[in-house]
């Protein structure tokens, strides 16, 4: 197998010179791999967090002996299923600090990866519908403070203001009092993270392997040793398993069970509108979140089915739910027509927050229990894992979400309903 | 929409019921001397298998009773329903 190096770079000049060919013979820009009988480091899972992973290893770690694996095509799961919305208002430092980097990195990273991954930053809003919910967030916004992080609170008549479709009447459902504001969150064109990562990992040298389902761990002496497809056996020093939808069934595969279950989520987009709606708006009473994408489509999201399942296809209720609440808050919007519904199965964990973490299993690492919101932290997830499996340690902003967190009662409750994942966010 | 056959009311809409999660752990009747790792797996760790799952439903718009019911989380169906006198537990 040959070795790619270097970049073909996407630039205004490279656009000149393919015109000249009427963009008839623009390269390959993910090549199709097979895989080779070894590598320093198998990553099970070709979506953002794995391909990310793989990416800093190589560029960060000069680790380029690594393969990303997955059981069907490079970003088929969850990195493109989501409602693609990028933030960091947190409560909690573990997950505040995680989110805060990656929005950092998603800053540069059209530049990094040298492909537009289209990061709109028209900022978040959250509506507050009581008094005691403003203090809430006023109390959020004051941890972010803390964190460097700014957040405005906003009264009613501010809301009114950058929302001027919202019924902010008293006699609407769910009359508002007021929101957070969080400027620097936003969406980012999910497809475009996936492939981005994917090529740039590619041309420094990592191996993407599609179609190929990890069915087995192998491991001598307590420690890793490869993986199992049906087209043979991989070798591998280090493994690192970030498969959301897979991770029960891939812990089961490493001897290990999880404090994570299987539920599904849905979103919905409409038909394009003209720009009515420039931030991400969230609820406050139901859990429902709306933003408007650059082609126009109101993307809208709301809560998990809310029992355990394999099925990536939801039941209509979540979703007449979640238009119910949009035309509450949008009157306007009544009449605009649904387009699309998709769904994705997630890794829901017994605290709500993720597991990023090394395992009993020496050289195997676990990337799970993302609930609906790892797409944010993508860019920070690949950073650690990579730091994780290249140097053995584990970096502080990975320690809180270590998997024996459960065991030893250290668990990161940012919505604290206890080991019911079907309450979770 | 996923439908349950309550014993007492009958077929009802989900959205009739509330979900209770697994019911095939037991919580440790020692409360007092259990070790972590006790407590963890009761807590905390979940079979979720891909197939058969034992869980609990509130029958909250309707009689009110918790319903233990085993349901194939690959297809939705369901395979088995027990009310509390039917041996059915309470979470
Ligand atoms: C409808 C919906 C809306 C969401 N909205 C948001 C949002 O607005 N903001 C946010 O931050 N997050 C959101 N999320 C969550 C977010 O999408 C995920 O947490 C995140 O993308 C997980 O990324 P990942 O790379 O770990 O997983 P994935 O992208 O799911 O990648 C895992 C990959 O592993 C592969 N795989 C699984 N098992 C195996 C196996 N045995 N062998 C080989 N490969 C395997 C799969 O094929 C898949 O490609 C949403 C999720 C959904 C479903
Ligand atoms: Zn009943």
């Amino acid at each position: 197998m040959t070795r790619r190096t270097g970049r073909r770079s996407y630039s205004a000049a490279s656009l000149a010179r393919h015109a000249l060919s009427g963009h008839r013979c623009w390269p390959r820009a993910i090549p199709e791999d097979r895989p080779r009988s070894g590598y320093e480091v198998v990553i099970i899972g070709a979506g953002g967090h794995g391909l990310a992973a793989a990416y800093h290893l190589a560029r960060d770690h000069g680790i380029r002996d690594v393969a990303v694996i997955d059981k069907g095509y490079l970003g088929g799961g969850n990195v493109t299923r989501n409602t693609a919305i990028v933030r960091s208002n947190y409560f909690l430092p573990a997950r505040g600090d995680i989110a805060d980097r990656s929005l950092e990195l998603w800053e540069g990273l059209s530049e990094d990866l040298n492909f537009n991954v289209m990061f709109s930053q028209g900022g978040i809003i959250n509506l507050a519908h009581s008094t005691s919910q403003l203090d809430d967030f006023a109390r959020r916004a004051n941890a972010m403070a803390i964190r460097g992080v700014p957040a405005e609170l906003l009264s009613r008549d501010e809301v009114a203001a950058l929302l001027p479709r919202l019924d902010i009447s008293s006699s609407t459902r769910y009359p508002v009092v007021g929101g957070l504001l969080q400027r620097r969150a936003g969406t980012v064109r999910h497809d475009a993270v996936a492939w981005g990562y994917a090529r740039a990992a590619a041309s420094l040298g990592v191996d993407i392997v599609q179609n190929h389902e990890v069915t087995a761990i192998t491991s001598e002496g307590g420690r890793v040793t490869g993986v199992v497809t049906p087209h043979g056996e991989i070798h591998a020093d280090r493994v690192i398993a970030a498969v959301s939808a897979g991770s029960t069934r891939i812990a089961q595969a490493a001897g290990l069970t999880l404090p994570v279950e299987s539920h599904v989520l849905q979103a919905a987009v409409t038909e394009p509108l003209a720009p009515v709606l420039h931030h991400v708006v969230t609820h406050g009473l139901v859990n429902f979140y709306v933003s408007q994408t650059d082609k126009g489509e109101l993307l809208l999201g709301g809560n998990i089915d809310g029992y355990n399942t394999r099925i990536a296809r939801g039941g209509p209720s979540p979703l007449e739910e979640a238009i119910r609440v949009l035309v509450s808050m949008f009157p306007s919007l009544s009449r605009v027509r649904l387009l699309r519904t998709w769904a994705g199965v997630v890794d829901m964990s017994m605290d709500g927050a993720p597991i990023l973490s090394e395992t009993p299993l020496g050289g195997f690492y676990l990337n799970t229990g993302w609930c609906y919101g790892g797409f944010k932290t993508t860019p920070a997830v690949g950073e650690l894992l990579a730091e994780m499996v290249a140097t053995g340690t584990t970096p502080p902003m990975a320690a809180p979400f270590a998997l024996d967190r459960f065991a030893s009662g250290r668990i990161v409750p940012e919505e604290g309903h206890g080991p019911k994942p079907w309450m979770y966010h | 929409m996923l439908v349950i056959t309550c014993p007492h009311c009958g077929p009802r809409d989900v959205t009739e019921y509330s979900y209770g999660g697994d019911a095939s752990r037991a919580r440790p009747d020692t409360t007092g001397e259990v070790d972590d790792a006790t407590w963890d797996a009761y807590l905390y760790l979940r079979g979720d298998p891909a197939g058969p799952h034992l869980e609990h439903w509130h029958h909250a718009l309707g009689c009110r009773q918790w319903l233990t019911v085993t349901r194939d989380t690959t297809t939705d169906r369901i395979l088995e329903v027990r009310s509390p006198a039917m041996g059915g537990r309470e979470p």
